[in-house]
């Protein structure tokens, strides 16, 4: 018998007008566990992403974290949203890293940091600073407190954001392509950072093209195709040895390394 | 064909820009000379009246009114523009058909109506509709010259104010937004410490335009009789006849309020700069010509970043 799961979402529908985004994804993550979603672009993996948090809002299906409903409540039997202000306080335990960093462009790093910590969880400032310090430390930026967003480079500045979204001392955190937006030489100055917060227990759900990275640092793997899961289990399993047709032909789409064998001769 | 070539020297070229510039020089210094030689002007007319008390009484009267239809402007502007982005359809319907009515009718006759206000509505009250009454009072006595010019300039300074900052909230990237509700903000703390300081820079420059036209705009409500800067001078050239020294003395007071608009407005768009660029902000002193080594302008700033 193992512990309630983290985060459980359970038969999530998302459509856009006639195409269905999601089809009844069914997901659990556990405390601690680090869970990558791979797939084609337009396969949903995004949005599903999005659900958690109610950035987008599910037509249809729950997501659960830490047992606590997001987004809506049950009232006589029915799901209603719940006021803005709870919406509010249970996103603000829920980290979130976006692929374009989206960092407060008129604030410099450190403001942009206890920016949610004062206003949004009431600490009080000095505190608030000296947590924020730890943190870029922690991301490997001492020194770039007064630097505004715009004068780091993009690896500099998704740093930046994980560490703005840590400062809220996030249940879980979810990482919507952390690397999509970033120069080559700068993508493994991040991946390394996630890698180190996976080591620490850190509970993360990440969407990905890194597939060498998932391979790396994933507990599982997540193959999801049309909007719905095709594919889920331990990376090596599901990188190095994809059971299913949709899995094999992504994969040797990208090119990865794993399926040499169905690769077509060159 | 061969291309035609212009077979001019430079030598030829570069007289004729000259002789272009002194021609120029010589027509402005014409019209300036014309301007400050003419007897109609009276200048010494012009200097007696400068701080007269009355007319620096009509000075204030404007810095006055321009402050508070402004101030006015802005709060209904901010207000309109923040229900014009809501997701409610009346909200939405509403801050619209203001913004029509406002911006779709003179100013000049908005400005008449409310001074008239009484031949239409005798009495205003507050109270519940198609209830009782709370406060009511005589709509002549309620709607003074002032309250009827601030009214007209201000109502009206609302639905240009609300396209403003309606554009300038619209110009910041909705990932900033998405950013701060996943920080657990609520909208309003989003708005407030997110959204509108980075609207503020696409906000400022039209602003400061309106600012100065709403000081000249001013001059309308001479027609209500209010003591303004206009109003001011025309009472005492109906009484003098000294009109086209007064209407100068008006003049070089519009000229001297707005280039202090404009002086103020450069800091405050330096302020509302901050973090937007790249670079520090530019400051006056480095628009000033001076020579400089390259070099120095463009890399050393990029290095150390």
């Amino acid at each position: 018998m193992t512990a309630d799961p983290l985060v459980r979402i359970d038969q999530l529908c998302k459509r856009y007008g006639s195409l269905r985004v999601l089809d009844g994804v069914d997901l659990e993550v556990d405390a601690g566990e680090v869970v990558c979603i791979i797939g084609p672009s337009g396969s949903g993996k995004s949005t599903l992403l999005r659900c958690v948090n109610f950035l987008e809002k599910p037509d249809h299906g729950t997501i659960r974290v830490d047992g606590e409903l997001i987004g809506v409540q049950e009232r006589k039997g029915r799901l209603v949203d719940v006021p803005v202000a709870d919406l509010a306080r249970q996103r603000s335990s829920i980290g979130m890293v976006f692929q374009s960093f989206n960092l407060f462009g008129h604030m410099t790093v450190l403001e942009n940091i206890v920016e949610a910590p004062i206003r949004v969880a009431g600490q009080p400032k000095a505190d608030a600073e000296k947590r924020a310090r730890e943190l870029l430390a922690h991301v490997r930026l001492e020194g770039k407190e007064d630097a505004y967003p715009r004068q780091l480079s993009g690896g500099q500045q998704q740093r930046v954001a994980i560490a703005r979204a840590l400062a809220m001392r996030p249940k879980v955190m979810l990482f919507d392509e952390p690397t999509s937006a970033l120069d080559p030489e700068t993508v493994g100055e991040v991946l390394s950072v996630m890698k180190l917060l996976a080591d620490e227990g850190l509970t993360m759900l990440i969407v990905t093209h890194e597939i060498e990275f998932a391979r790396d640092v994933a507990d599982r793997v997540v193959f999801v195709d049309g909007g719905k899961i095709i594919e889920q289990g331990p990376a090596a399993q599901v990188i190095d040895d994809p059971q299913e047709e949709r899995t094999q032909r992504f994969l040797s789409r990208i090119g990865s390394a794993g399926d040499r064998e169905t690769r077509p001769a060159v | 064909m061969t291309p035609v070539r212009s077979r001019r020297s430079p030598l030829v070229g570069t007289v004729l820009a000259w002789a272009a510039k002194i021609i120029v020089l010589l027509l402005a210094f014409q019209v300036v000379a014309t301007f400050l030689s003419s007897d109609s002007l009276q200048w010494s007319v012009v200097w007696s009246y400068m701080f007269d008390g009355d007319v620096l009484a009509g000075v204030a009267r404007t810095i006055q009114l321009t402050v508070i239809a402004m101030v006015l402007g802005c709060l209904i502007g901010l207000v309109l523009a923040l229900m014009r982005l809501s997701p409610s359809i009346v909200l939405n319907a509403v801050s619209g058909a203001y913004i029509w009515v406002f911006r779709g009718t003179p100013v000049l006759v908005q400005i008449l109506f409310w001074y008239n206000l009484a031949s239409f509505l005798p009495e205003l009250s507050i109270g519940i509709p198609f209830g009782p009454d709370l406060v009511s009072g005589s709509t002549n006595d309620l709607i003074t010259p002032l309250v009827a010019a601030t009214l007209g300039l201000g109502l009206c300074e609302g639905a240009y104010m609300a396209e403003i900052f309606r554009a300038g909230i619209l110009s910041v990237d909705h990932g900033q937004t998405e950013a701060s509700a996943a920080l657990g903000m609520t909208r309003r703390q989003s708005m407030r410490r997110i959204i509108l300081p980075q609207a503020m820079r696409v906000i400022v420059p039209p602003t400061g335009n309106q600012v100065i036209s709403m000081l000249k705009g001013t001059s309308l409500v001479s027609i209500i009789s209010m003591n303004e800067l206009l109003y001011t001078v025309q009472v005492i050239y109906a009484r003098t006849f000294e009109t086209i020294p007064l209407l100068v003395v008006a003049s070089i007071w519009y000229l001297v309020l707005t280039t202090i608009l404009n002086i103020a407005q450069y800091f405050i768009e330096r302020k509302f700069a901050k973090g937007a660029t790249r670079n520090a902000p530019v400051t006056w002193r480095d628009r000033l010509p001076q020579r400089r080594k390259p070099t120095e302008k463009f890399f050393s700033h990029e290095e150390t970043i």
